[in-house]
């Protein structure tokens, strides 16, 4: 039975998404053991978001919206070993940047002061109600694993994942670093 | 006739090891002579040891309290431990609390990659700070003609105050306000550009172990620091 694996996409700039996909040729040799059930990789649609059962979930970006705090607690249900990848998402990071300003005061920054277009104009729809604070992922739900780095360096994606296929416990300190 | 000053020798142990040294050095001056490494931040040869960030914390057998190498002096048959797991436990604490205390990010700080609370984490295995961020409101001071002084960065460990006063002998820089409110100020709490006493020598930015005192002009992870002066000025002006 291959290991179900789901990546998850929050507040970030995809970054880790990308040095995933940097595992090269070894994504290949993955994917004899693995089973990608729910990711921005794939297009699966399940009614309650994610599916049952998932062993490992891999996170990426840090908890900003009603939206991600809502998807986090719904796979943290769903799945067994949740790994926290990258710095947004283990320390808020870039982020999290925004806690330093009034949400209003950001929101007229971005949506007034320096738009280009529909200058002043609030959104309404699509841009999720935002939370106060932007918190890492361990401040919302439990988790099992952090691989720190900006992003973090597809080798220490790979020797993670390998080495719990494996059934060991990685050291990830061994391998990346915040801002690495 | 000139007297011989007196040189007393003193042997303890530190994590079991036999080791020997002067009297007026420190439990961390004799770990460094002997290759046994303790963390420390705010320590830095050249400078006079303060204790301030508490990370060189070490048991002594028979003492109950535990008490900072860089200011502890040795004694006689003393019996040193810098390893235990109470020890990694309470620098793994602080470690957490920097971290928290202020805006550290990594990714977009001049001192990626050169910074000495990063490799710290690195050193204790710290993957991720279990207490909540304060995220505190710091203004960034880009006054200075040279230099910047971005507090966000800043772990408070002093050694911009010390090496202003005890090596430049201007004493631009100091502390205002207490705990996790304290900052390093240049003269009155006022802008470091129009300080009269700073010279701009920069000694306080190649101290600074992380990104919060840093040159104009770099960018991400370019804010290499030169530190190999340090000693050099020290005994050229006879300071002990």
């Amino acid at each position: 039975m291959k290991t179900k694996l789901a990546t998850l996409w929050l507040d970030g700039c995809s970054g880790c998404h990308m040095s995933f996909l940097d595992m090269d040729e070894r994504l290949i040799e993955l994917a004899q053991r693995i089973e990608v059930v729910s990711s921005p990789y794939v297009d699966f649609k399940y009614p309650d978001y994610f599916p049952d059962g998932i062993d490992v979930a891999i996170v990426e970006g840090s908890v900003s919206s009603e939206e991600d705090l809502h998807k986090i607690k719904l796979l943290r249900a769903k799945t067994k070993f949740l790994i926290s990848l990258g710095d947004c998402a283990i320390t808020g990071n870039v982020s999290g940047m925004r806690n330093l300003i009034e949400i209003p005061d950001m929101m007229d920054f971005v949506y007034n002061e320096t738009a280009d277009v529909n200058k002043g104009v609030m959104p309404t729809k699509v841009v999720p109600p935002l939370l106060k604070k932007v918190i890492p992922i361990n401040q919302a739900v439990h988790v099992d694993l952090f691989i720190p780095g900006c992003p973090p360096p597809a080798d220490a994606i790979y020797y993670a994942l390998s080495e719990l296929l494996n059934g060991n416990t990685p050291d990830m300190s061994k391998v990346t670093r915040f801002g690495k | 006739m000139i007297e011989k000053p007196r040189i007393r020798v003193k042997t303890f142990k530190i994590d079991g090891i036999d080791v020997t040294g002067r009297a007026d050095q420190t439990v961390l001056d004799v770990a460094i002579e002997n290759g046994i490494d303790i963390p420390r931040l705010c320590y830095m040869e050249g400078l006079k040891s303060i204790g301030a960030c508490r990370l060189c914390l070490v048991e002594i057998e028979g003492q109950r309290g535990l008490i900072s190498a860089c200011t502890a002096r040795i004694s006689e048959g003393m019996s040193v431990l810098t390893k235990t797991d109470r020890l990694l436990k309470y620098r793994r604490q602080i470690l957490e609390l920097l971290f928290s205390e202020r805006n550290h990010q990594c990714a977009v700080c001049v001192s990626n990659g050169h910074c000495e609370l990063q490799n710290m984490a690195i050193s204790v295995g710290l993957t991720h700070v279990d207490i909540a961020y304060l995220n505190p409101k710091l203004n960034i001071d880009a006054s200075h003609r040279r230099f910047l002084n971005d507090p966000n960065r800043c772990i408070l460990c002093n050694r911009c105050v010390r090496v202003c006063d005890e090596i430049e002998g201007a004493h631009t820089w100091d502390l205002l306000g207490r705990g996790v409110d304290t900052r390093v100020v240049t003269d009155l709490d006022e802008h470091w550009g129009i300080s009269e006493s700073c010279t701009g020598c920069g000694k306080c930015v190649h101290v600074c172990p992380t990104g919060a005192l840093s040159e104009k002009g770099v960018s991400v992870a370019e804010m290499a620091k030169r530190r190999n002066f340090l000693p050099y000025l020290k005994s050229n002006r006879g300071i002990s």
